[in-house]
């Protein structure tokens, strides 16, 4: 009977080391800034004729989209149709280009469309890191007041669109 | 010969980071000049995770993300910020999980907890066995 106990312990633990090994896990570091205010920064611009981007734009009372993205970045690439479509659909979208140079951004979005109003140049990560952000491209949809509402960590894929048109349109 | 040909490819594949053409800010990788404030800055980045490596601190990665980290953490000790001030702004961007000391709270309680318990029933089991042996 002793036994016993020694042996359901270790079966025990044999179940959960099992089951925390075979399930996949979850990597994705999401930001701790959602439901919070967007932080204040000021970035200048990347391309003549294209404004930079300050956290004042986000508070006029329209939700935006905004976009941390990079033009050496693959996934970048990939939604830049999608981006397109939520252009199309009529929501705002700010970029913040990371750690990138005027020809590279030049070349990158005259091969996947322009979909920004403004690209601020963010050579150091700051933005990113002030907003919880950890890689590239995500996405941040701000309200009107300047809240982050919602985080999409990863290119944004053609089915990710009518959700996130959904959330943009309950928060108005 | 197929295999040492797969072999020597796989050695020399390295993983695809994906990197920007930027050089690494400044004080990514150059210490600050005044060795009390650059001792400060590193004890704090060895206990910052890089958040896109997961497994290193940014004091030991190379990401080009883990360089701003640092040069941000420095930049702010030169400013005259406390770590634990710095730390905080980190940790209320990604969370405890940034930090490789996470603060005691009810849901990292068993973390420190845990080892304290085992260690308790490790010494009852072992002196029930003990006992038993010398009656």
């Amino acid at each position: 009977m002793r036994l016993w106990l020694p042996l359901a312990v270790f079966v025990a633990m044999l179940v959960i080391i099992a089951v925390a090994l075979y399930r996949p896990a979850d990597r994705t570091v999401y930001s701790a800034m959602v439901g919070k205010r967007l932080p204040d920064f000021t970035v200048p611009a990347l391309l003549p004729g294209k404004p930079g981007l300050a956290s004042v734009a986000f508070a006029d009372g329209k939700p935006k989209l905004l976009n941390i993205f990079a033009s050496w970045c693959v996934p970048c690439a990939a939604e830049a149709p999608q981006l397109m479509t939520l252009k199309a659909a009529g929501v705002p979208i700010e970029g913040v280009a990371i750690r990138d140079t005027p020809e590279a951004m030049h070349d990158f979005l005259a091969r996947g469309g322009d979909p920004y109003v403004a690209i601020g140049d963010d050579k150091t990560s700051a933005v990113q890191l002030a907003i919880g952000s950890s890689g590239v491209p995500e996405s941040f949809l701000i309200a009107g007041d300047g809240t982050i509402l919602l985080q999409h960590v990863g290119d944004i894929r053609s089915d990710d669109v009518p959700a996130i048109l959904a959330k943009l349109k309950a928060s108005k | 010969m197929r295999r040492v040909v797969l072999s020597a490819l796989l050695l020399a594949a390295t993983p695809a980071f994906a990197n920007s053409n930027l050089p690494p800010a400044p004080l990514a990788n150059t210490q600050l000049s005044n060795p009390a404030q650059e001792a400060k800055a590193q004890a704090l980045m060895v206990t910052l995770r890089c958040l896109v490596c997961q497994g290193q601190s940014i004091a030991d990665s190379d990401a080009e993300m883990a360089g701003d980290m640092r040069a941000l953490v420095r930049e702010r000790i030169r400013a005259g910020e406390q770590p634990a001030a710095i730390r905080d702004w980190l940790v209320a961007r990604y969370g405890d999980y940034v930090t490789y000391d996470p603060p005691f709270r009810l849901l990292t309680a068993p973390l420190w907890i845990a080892p304290l318990v085992l260690i308790g029933f490790g010494v009852w089991f072992a002196r029930g066995s003990f006992r038993r042996r010398r009656g």
